[in-house]
């Protein structure tokens, strides 16, 4: 049930945010520091989550096969790879440390 | 989906005026199926990641249908995973599709939507189909490339959603297929284009001290919504030194006085 709420929630939330951006006047959302902090934000999040989901379980720290899947992955984006390479190669490197008894 | 948009937007990169008339509308569909096809295929790695988070196939799907936004379902599903409140999750996910509004606003601009259409099409605002939209030289282009962006990354994010949850329960025990570590490479191929400045950097590297501190002390879900602060903490500490620079010669004038 909990799932459902957090599902029902999140996709409420996401539609309206998406509809509010097509459907309000131009010059509201457009001052330049509410600008700059909607591009900010995404960066923050995501670079917050890539390390937690990276380095943490069960609520705490770890450092096991996923830092060395995620080292394939910035790797791959160095090399300009394109998307689906990228994780797969995360994927592939991961599974290959446990393999090996990372 | 959410995702890599930033890499097929050479888009809003000047272009070469077109030597031979306006960019054929061929052209432009080719550009939009590229991005929707390569992009829709991830849904995969979702499915797989979002069922081995326990999330159940009806779930997973709903969220691929009904949230469509990529970044927003990988943080969602690893919140659950994680033991995260629903709400909180929520609101990370939430916060992550708030970028989507600003789409949004560049894109009513740009297509000129009929106000009947735009509750159908707010669905398909997202990174992807911004991205195509904008790197077109004119309206009809951009509609088009809007349009078919999104209708196959739509239909192929979420069959690939539902082939990944199916496929993950005959994987078993998918972290010994390396597959949680999908979810981080999704987030850290959205964030590497996003980079650009060192001001975009200072804030990735707060937010993961943050992020990661935070972690042991906090639920689950919450170190997440601490480390989005580090967005408007350096806006204002930017902000800061520009008007004490800006103060600074303020004083100056009054000293010569």
């Amino acid at each position: 049930m909990n799932i459902w709420i957090a599902i029902g929630v999140t996709a409420v939330g996401c539609y309206l945010v998406k509809l509010l951006g097509l459907l309000v006047p131009a010059g509201v959302l457009e001052r330049p520091l509410v600008q700059r902090l909607a591009a900010l934000l995404p960066v923050a999040l995501l670079a917050a989550l890539t390390a937690q989901q990276t380095f943490s379980a069960n609520g705490a720290l770890v450092l096991d096969a996923r830092g060395a899947g995620l080292a394939a992955a910035a790797l791959a984006l160095v090399l300009r790879a394109p998307f689906l390479v990228v994780v797969a190669a995360a994927v592939a490197v991961t599974a290959g440390v446990r393999a090996i008894g990372g | 989906m959410p995702a890599s948009a930033p890499r097929p937007v050479p888009a809003s990169a000047p272009r070469p005026a077109p030597a031979s008339g306006p960019k054929p509308d061929s052209a432009v569909v080719r550009d939009a199926l590229g991005v929707g096809v390569a992009v829709g295929l991830s849904g995969f790695a979702f499915g797989v990641t979002s069922a081995g988070a326990g999330l159940s196939v009806l779930q997973t799907c709903a969220l691929s249908l009904l949230v469509f936004t990529g970044a927003s379902q990988f943080a969602l599903v690893g919140a659950l995973a994680a033991g995260g409140n629903p709400l909180t999750a929520a609101a990370g996910a939430f916060f992550l599709g708030v970028r989507n509004a600003f789409y949004g606003l560049r894109l009513s601009q740009l297509l000129r939507l009929p106000g009947p259409v735009r509750p159908l099409a707010a669905q398909w605002v997202i990174d992807e189909t911004t991205a195509v939209a904008l790197a077109q030289p004119t309206r009809r282009g951009a509609r088009i490339g809007f349009t078919v962006t999104g209708l196959s990354l739509y239909v192929l994010w979420n069959l690939t959603t539902l082939a990944g949850a199916l496929g993950a329960e005959a994987l078993g025990d998918t972290a010994a297929w390396g597959l949680d570590a999908a979810g981080p490479a999704v987030f850290l191929a959205l964030l590497a284009p996003m980079l650009r400045t060192a001001t975009e950097r200072v804030v990735a590297g707060l937010a993961v001290v943050l992020g990661l501190g935070f972690l042991p002390v906090l639920p689950a879900g919450v170190p997440v919504l601490v480390a989005a602060l580090a967005a408007p903490a350096v806006l204002w500490l930017e902000g800061r030194r520009f008007a004490a620079r800006g103060t600074g010669t303020v004083r100056r004038k009054g000293a010569d006085r």
